[in-house]
């Protein structure tokens, strides 16, 4: 079963546990600079989204990789990237529509969201559900729960 | 680990930024934060000039678990010589700063001198700057905020600033970063201003790693557990819960702490909040976490469009910080206004112009006072009728105060000062000169000797004995509990991390974050002994500043008048009782000096 990050901003507090887990995951320090997810605030903190790359099935960062460095993990449907062959070029960035593969200065490579094998760690350190982990083809089903229950209540009433 | 081992000295007057390593040692006897910022003050100037002047020091410090992921690493203190009080002062503040200082590569940020010109300080990454902040001076907290955003053409920079308010010397002006998090109490704003620094923005790209990062992720996480069980009430009604608490207790101030008890408390408090009216509007939109914090108690809210206070000001049509129980208290109870839209609407203003909502409210609720017996009339008030339940005095002279125009001048001097310029010192509901929060000193003692002994002055912050004066009314055994609460809220804020855990977490659960995070063996017994430390050496910062044992009181009200309602009925705070007994428990001598073994004991000699 593939699965997907699923974002609900109407539960994200904005605490950034999310991109503290990433950052030590991967860079083995809490540096919310290099994490993969990332919160926006809006609005004075009216309203917390946390963002991180989808994993597009016909990802346009793998298309433009001059290098061939972007390849897919058949089990997770993550686009996974190659430190060896990546040379920095940062083609990917550009054609990502989403920013969600970034370039990261220290290592000179890209950086993106690789589902840490299966086990988010973002979804492991969020403290209210905002990120969850689910089937891939069920990502919708929360809200339109959400809205058939307003729709019952609305006839019963 | 988990210090980033620099220290960043900013000289204003020479223009100079100079990164120096941490001075380890000291880190290892006072932590971070609140106590090793104290050590460095004490190390870096004389505390008897004048706290508006270039020789003050004002110093930003992070903690050891600041930037980790342990629950709560928002905080970060400005420690300096308050203008309100003259004592040391020492405020800290959530939101996102704090962290970011600490990615910056810094522990703590050291500011002497006075600049020529107005300036802000630029750190992005190893880039570290002063720059011109005339096109900003005179300019508001938020305002700067964007401004300094955009010309640098980084969203991500976090800011810390100050407004007209701390420009122009309001003596409790507070630094407010992200836009609604403040370091508020006394006047630690001021101070910035005086040396014309406008901000501090700051975007920093280095990590922060810890000793043991498999034992650490695991502890921390623990403590997570253990905090969600405890603090869903924070989550859920934010600190404004308290005022319920305090009104049935009756140890609410009311209309500048002549009564304990305040008719309108249920328009202002939690639930209020809450509540959805006849138009649809809801005072909270959502709570909202500092950086790292899993308990999220901060408050979002909105003002109703047609109140008076904006109708016709769609600049604050927005959303933004909302009530906490302090700010409730201060633009309701104490000043007797029940007007949830006009007492959020002035915590946007102090937000936005850079002021303590605590401090100004208390020095409101004397003036009003000073209104209702005629020794000031609309004459000194520019027309404004100051009278008790007044919302629209709130906000128009919280606009004053933070531009200080008008009467807004005389606000601004806090309470004490504008008290002894009508003639009617007695008025003053403050301590050192700093206004006291929302707790009655004659419903809960052992709070009153928590504000009596406070180094910067009246504060809830800096002890905890709300338990054992909920318990017991009377001022027995309250001398303890106070004592060692003051000690161990040292070390919680020295260690970078909220004391709204302390509910949950005692002294094992703090010392095996440090332990499992921080280079050295820390133990609950050594941080309880650096808290006692901590707090030693800000009572010497005072005591080296010309304060003395007979600022430890409480005004002559809290003392004299009985508290008129409430299970505390009839009583007065029984400081003289509790005194002599915390004098001696802390090893200091009758005149309040700490005694040469109890220096020895502590390191301090």
């Amino acid at each position: 079963m593939h699965r997907s990050l699923h974002i609900e901003p109407s539960l994200c507090t904005g605490c950034l546990q999310c991109e503290l887990a990433c950052s030590f995951e991967h860079e083995g320090e809490f540096n919310p600079a290099r994490s993969r997810i990332r919160v926006f605030e809006f609005e004075h903190g009216k309203t917390s989204v946390p963002y991180t790359c989808t994993q597009c099935v016909e990802a346009w960062c793998l298309k433009a990789c001059p290098t061939g460095a972007i390849y897919v993990d058949s089990d997770l449907g993550a686009k996974l990237v190659s430190a060896q062959a990546c040379v920095g070029c940062k083609a990917c960035t550009t054609a990502c529509p989403f920013g969600t593969i970034e370039f990261n200065p220290i290592s000179g490579k890209v950086d993106k969201c690789d589902l840490c094998n299966g086990d988010p760690q973002c979804v492991a350190a969020c403290p209210t559900d905002a990120i969850t982990y689910l089937d891939a083809g069920a990502t919708g089903v929360g809200r339109m729960q959400a809205f058939a229950e307003q729709n019952v209540k609305g006839v019963s009433s | 680990m988990s210090w980033q081992g620099r220290v960043l000295r900013v000289n204003l007057t020479l223009g100079e930024v100079t990164p120096e390593p941490l001075n380890m040692e000291w880190a290892n006897d006072y932590i971070g934060e609140r106590g090793l910022g104290t050590k460095y003050l004490w190390e870096n100037m004389d505390p008897k000039v004048d706290a508006m002047s270039p020789d003050n020091v004002l110093i930003f410090a992070t903690g050891p678990l600041t930037g980790t992921n342990a629950s709560t690493s928002a905080r970060y203190a400005v420690i300096t010589k308050g203008p309100l009080t003259g004592a040391i002062a020492c405020s800290n503040s959530g939101g996102k700063f704090g962290a970011e200082l600490k990615y910056a590569g810094f522990d703590l940020l050291l500011v002497e001198g006075r600049s020529e010109k107005p300036v802000y300080l630029l750190i992005e990454g190893d880039e570290i700057s002063l720059q011109s902040a005339e096109k900003v001076w005179g300019k508001s907290v938020w305002e700067t905020d964007e401004w300094i955003k955009k010309q640098h053409h980084n969203p991500m920079l976090k800011i810390a600033t100050i407004g007209v308010a701390g420009e122009r010397g309001v003596r409790y002006a507070a630094i407010v970063n992200d836009l609604h998090r403040a370091a508020g109490r006394s006047g630690v704003g001021s101070v910035m201003g005086s040396k014309n620094l406008k901000a501090v923005a700051v975007r920093g790209t280095f990590g922060v790693r810890v000793k043991d990062p498999k034992r650490f992720m695991q502890v921390t996480n623990e403590m997570k557990n253990l905090l969600a069980k405890e603090t869903g009430g924070l989550t859920k009604y934010g600190t404004n819960a308290m005022m319920d608490t305090m009104q049935e207790f009756g140890g609410l101030p009311t209309r500048n702490f002549q009564e304990v008890q305040f008719a309108g408390y249920d328009k202002v408090d939690a639930r209020a909040m809450l509540k959805t009216d006849e138009t649809g509007h809801r005072n909270l939109i959502t709570n909202k976490a500092c950086f790292g914090c899993t308990i999220a108690c901060g408050r979002i809210a909105h003002i109703h469009k047609d109140h008076f206070t904006i109708q016709n000001r769609k600049e604050y049509w927005h959303a933004s910080g909302g009530l906490e129980y302090e700010t409730a208290f201060a633009f309701g109870p104490v000043i007797g206004v029940d007007d949830i839209d006009a007492c959020t609407f002035a915590g946007y203003l102090m937000n936005e112009h850079g002021m303590d909502p605590i401090s100004f409210g208390v020095t409101l609720a004397a003036a009003m006072e000073l209104f209702e017996m005629g020794v000031i009339t609309t004459d000194d008030t520019d027309g404004v009728p100051l009278n008790f339940g007044n919302a629209e005095a709130l906000t128009v002279m919280s606009e004053k105060t933070g531009k200080q125009e008008g009467f807004g001048q005389v606000l601004g001097m806090g309470s004490r000062l504008m008290c002894q310029k009508y003639g009617h010192p007695e008025l003053s509901m403050t301590v050192k000169g700093q206004e006291f929060a929302g707790y009655d000193s004659r419903a809960l003692q052992g709070m009153g000797l928590g504000y009596a002994t406070g180094n910067r002055g009246a504060c809830h912050l800096k002890h905890d004995t709300f338990e054992v004066d909920m318990d017991d009314q009377s001022g027995e055994g309250k001398a303890e509990p106070c004592k060692s609460s003051q000690d161990w809220t040292a070390a919680v804020d020295s260690s970078g991390l909220c004391m709204f855990t302390m509910g949950a977490w005692g002294a094992p659960e703090f010392a095996e974050q440090l332990d499992a995070g921080c280079e050295g063996e820390w133990t609950a017994e050594r941080l309880l002994e650096s808290g006692e430390r901590i707090w030693n050496l800000e009572r010497m910062f005072n005591l080296a500043a010309g304060l003395t044992c007979a600022d430890d009181t409480l005004p002559e009200r809290l003392l004299k008048d009985p508290a008129p309602s409430g299970t505390a009925k009839g009583r007065v705070n029984e400081l003289d009782k509790m005194l002599p007994e915390y004098y001696s428990l802390r090893g200091w001598s009758e005149q309040g000096e700490p005694m040469p073994q109890t220096l020895t004991r502590l390191g301090l000699d």
